[in-house]
């Protein structure tokens, strides 16, 4: 979806303040977010892709006005809701009216560190070969799909080279309806020029991580 | 954004209620277990950091072969130093040279080594650097305080998928004689994203 989210060239923000000595967490519920988000993750009610929607699919100046952390929070409330782990009236009474639902797994203490260590690899068996090679020109779609996506608007209709060819990765566009799905994925590298205009120095590039329904051999 | 005006502090306070009664009612639900919140915390803050990431960035700089590895499968070459964890399944790893500098953003989102370099800092997750790092690096390079001469080329990565990051920056000159160990302190968080250069030993001693 064109949210939010897509900030790539997006101007007036101002500059970039980096915090000197800055902790992990500004309060303690942000320490709590965190670890409750990942800990959820073993329910295993969503995927990667339902959890970033959920935090991309939101009002542009709702997202703009929330913190890292809240956006956490409230895409995870929303996700819970949605499957019916909780109610808002819940929420709001901060105990359980109604019988939970059956998850896939409960993370406890001493499971974490095997969990964290393991991962969640997003490559899968490959189908087929690549469509592309390193050194093939290729051309972005112009797509504006309002459901989850991985194509900035930025790079969008463009032209690039195939740099790399990264694998056989989850597929993000299909994936976000629950039902796994894998495509290839490349890595495209982009001149400045042709993503930003005549301004940009003939030497800078930008690469992006894009999947092969993205692309297009160049004509 | 970050909220850290004074008229905020109500609204912080709404969300630390909000939180605290979604922490009780999954809890109560079973769905959570507070101590393994707990732990998740407890290793973001003690284990995972940059602390990994710069023993790789050392170790690169003084093992050859280590450092073919991680140009050819950076994945296999941090996974055999026990650097596995999540956000860091499938890595790539850009070498910072006398003509290139490596910058890694993540426009979309916030996607970040986290097996290397921890929890990314709020000023990665936020608009102003998601935003101009790929229309306008050099800008934002020099308010990290780094001026790149024009004959550099800046490379830009958007981490779009799951591909995740690392930059290994140049080694700092006056560090030949030094042993792996005395090399990771000069390997700053900021290096390894790009918005920085390795320290030089000077700075450090």
């Amino acid at each position: 979806m064109n949210g939010g989210a897509d900030l790539g060239g997006v101007m007036g923000f101002g500059p970039v303040v980096e915090e000197a000595d800055e902790p992990n967490f500004h309060a303690e519920w942000e320490a709590r977010v965190l670890g409750m988000v990942v800990a959820l993750g073993a329910c295993g009610q969503w995927t990667l892709d339902q959890s970033r929607f959920a935090r991309e699919n939101r009002p542009p100046p709702a997202y703009m006005m929330m913190s890292y952390y809240e956006i956490w929070l409230e895409a995870a409330i929303t996700l819970m809701t949605e499957r019916g782990m909780i109610t808002a009236t819940e929420l709001e009474q901060g105990r359980a009216l109604q019988a939970p639902i059956a998850i896939r797994r409960r993370l406890v203490a001493a499971d974490v560190e095997a969990v964290l260590n393991a991962g969640g690899p997003v490559n899968r068996p490959e189908i087929g070969e690549p469509a592309f090679a390193p050194g093939d020109r290729i051309r972005t779609i112009n797509l504006h799909p309002e459901g989850h996506t991985r194509l900035p608007r930025y790079a969008r209709d463009k032209t690039g080279t195939v740099t790399k060819v990264h694998g056989f990765h989850v597929y993000p566009d299909d994936s976000v309806s629950g039902q796994e799905r894998a495509e290839w994925l490349y890595q495209i590298t982009f001149d400045a020029r042709t993503l930003w205009g005549p301004k940009q120095s003939p030497r800078d590039i930008v690469t992006l991580d894009l999947w092969q329904p993205y692309l297009i051999a160049n004509p | 954004m970050p909220h850290d005006h004074s008229d905020d502090h109500s609204h912080m306070s709404d969300i630390d209620a909000r939180v605290r009664a979604l922490e009780s009612l999954l809890s109560e639900k079973g769905y959570i277990d507070s101590a393994a919140v707990d732990e998740i915390v407890q290793t973001y803050e003690t284990q995972i950091g940059p602390q990994n990431g710069a023993h790789v960035v050392a170790k690169a700089w003084t093992d050859p072969v280590f450092r073919d590895w991680l140009a050819a499968d950076a994945t296999a070459a941090i996974h055999s130093l026990g650097y596995t964890s999540r956000q860091g399944e499938h890595m790539e790893a850009v070498f910072n040279d006398a003509d290139t500098h490596h910058l890694v953003v993540c426009t979309l989102c916030s996607c970040y080594p986290w097996s290397v370099l921890g929890l990314p800092p709020v000023w990665y997750k936020s608009p102003p650097f998601r935003s101009r790092a790929v229309i306008d690096p050099r800008g934002v390079l020099a308010e990290f305080g780094l001026t790149l001469p024009d004959h550099v080329a800046v490379q830009v990565h958007d981490s779009t998928a799951e591909i995740r990051y690392l930059v290994i920056p140049q080694r700092p000159l006056g560090s030949e004689g030094m042993d792996e160990a005395s090399l990771r302190r000069l390997v700053t968080r900021n290096a390894m994203i790009g918005t920085g250069l390795a320290l030089s030993p000077e700075a450090t001693s």
